[in-house]
């Protein structure tokens, strides 16, 4: 037998269950230990560059809005600077954390996030990505979260020169990854989980 | 950070060991499960950036269920147990400030939630959630009530082994992880179509928490140790990247 790598084995997921707000977003949930959940506020105080406003339904196969999901998101400010401990290239906006989680409205199951127009972040390779929100998505009936990503519709310049839509073999699902503009400062970015409107996931 | 050190993007997911998306005899599944492949792409700062929560976040009973939603001077009911552990990497590194949130019905199987109808009795002194923030060494620790057994609506008589749901943010948002911790020796844990979304039987057995004698406090609780593993980095010298990226 050759020597061990001993590298261990990440944890298995399982599903978020039913009850996922319970844990995440207690406050909506009718619990109130906290006082207040956890990443519903994104911009603490004057925010740099375009303000706008990110929501969307998430839909199963048969078309129907969940409303038992959790959604979470994550990106830079309008400059591409995360407020992450592993932001190594410069300050981000102090009043603007990049990270959103929404439990959906309770009775029709829509996301809404307040939150800003993001920056163009590199690419490992050399280059720019286009600019992108993560996006993360976790329910009853999903086993393991599903990752995706809300681009814009009216970057079309960035978009077309972007390393990941670019190399997507089925150019006709591109625009499950981008968020249509609604009005000004306003986009729906919506996750279909199945059907001829698939959301394109990712496994990053 | 010297160049050995010098981490590189996360380590892909094994997919096989981790559950498959459709997994019929979990019915839910069958239309939540996206159909076409996962499109896999090397992880960027998108990924391997998260937000930070400080230790400042947490009030003194978070991660204490057995009083945090307790009148004052009374507690919940049902077996006192402490739960602990470490948040590791794959390659052995504690995860220091990650942030755990736990959620779990109480000892009769019943959650505080509005869209619960489960017939036991929900415990006035008993919320069902809680809260950490992993050490320096990337330990954790609990206190809560063993949670029960419950039916739910699945086959025509599923029930789910007793069980904490976990809920854990690292350093990288590729790490996002939720997960479910079942207890050594529960015989519901081989019938139920949740865990058997899982194909290895080690990947059962690495949700499935041993009593830890160790940890217990005599005359007072039990303990269940539960160590959880996130993705790792790659570490290399030779990484492709451009300059100064
Ligand atoms: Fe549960």
């Amino acid at each position: 037998m050759p020597q061990s790598l001993a590298y261990l084995k990440e944890t298995p997921s399982q599903t978020a269950g039913p009850y996922v707000h319970i844990g995440c977003t207690s406050n909506f949930s009718g619990i109130d230990i906290y006082g207040g959940d956890l990443g519903t506020a994104m911009k603490t105080g004057p925010v740099k560059g375009e303000e706008i406003v990110l929501r969307g339904t998430v839909y199963d196969g048969t078309g129907t809005p969940l409303r038992d999901a959790m959604i979470e998101i994550w990106q830079p400010d309008a400059a591409g600077l995360f407020a992450s401990a592993n932001e190594t290239r410069g300050q981000a906006d102090p009043n603007f954390t990049g990270w959103g989680r929404s439990p959906g409205d309770m009775n029709t199951g829509e996301f809404v996030f307040e939150t800003v127009k993001p920056g163009a972040v590199p690419w490992p390779g050399g280059g720019l990505q286009a600019p992108h929100i993560s996006v993360w998505v976790v329910a009853r009936g999903i086993n393991i979260g599903l990752q995706t990503r809300a681009y814009f519709e009216d970057e079309a310049e960035a978009n077309a020169k972007d390393p990941i839509l670019t190399r997507i073999e089925h150019q006709n699902r591109v625009p499950t990854l981008l968020a249509k503009k609604e009005g000004a400062g306003s986009y729906r970015f919506d996750i279909h989980l199945q059907g001829p409107h698939e959301t394109i996931f990712f496994d990053i | 950070m010297s160049n050995t050190d010098r981490p590189g993007g996360y380590m892909p997911r094994d997919r096989d060991w981790q559950p498959a998306g459709l997994t019929p005899a979990y019915k839910t599944t069958i239309k939540r499960s996206p159909q076409a492949a996962l499109l896999s792409f090397p992880s960027t700062l998108s990924e391997e950036t998260s937000p930070v929560f400080g230790h400042g976040l947490i009030g003194a009973l978070d991660n204490d269920l057995i009083h945090n939603f307790a009148q004052s001077g009374e507690s919940a009911i049902g077996p006192r147990i402490i739960v602990h552990g470490r948040v590791l990497d794959e390659t052995g590194r504690g995860v220091p400030g990650a942030l755990i949130e736990v959620w779990q019905a109480n000892a009769g199987g019943r959650y505080r939630h509005k869209k619960e109808s489960y017939l036991a009795p929900l415990d006035p002194n008993f919320g069902g959630c809680g809260r950490t923030i992993t050490g320096e060494d990337g330990s954790y620790e609990f206190r809560t009530i063993q949670p029960g057994p419950y039916p739910w609506p699945n086959g025509m008589n599923d029930w789910r082994p007793a069980h904490i749901h976990f809920s854990i943010c690292g350093h990288g948002f590729a790490q996002r992880l939720i997960t479910q911790m079942y207890f050594e020796g529960d015989p519901h844990i081989r019938l139920c179509p949740i865990v058997n979304s899982l194909s290895d039987p080690a990947a059962v057995e690495a949700l499935t928490a041993p009593l830890d004698m160790h940890r217990t406090v005599p005359m007072d609780s039990r303990a269940y140790k539960f160590d959880i593993v996130l993705r790792g980095r790659r570490q290399t010298y030779f990484e492709n990247r451009a300059e100064g990226m």
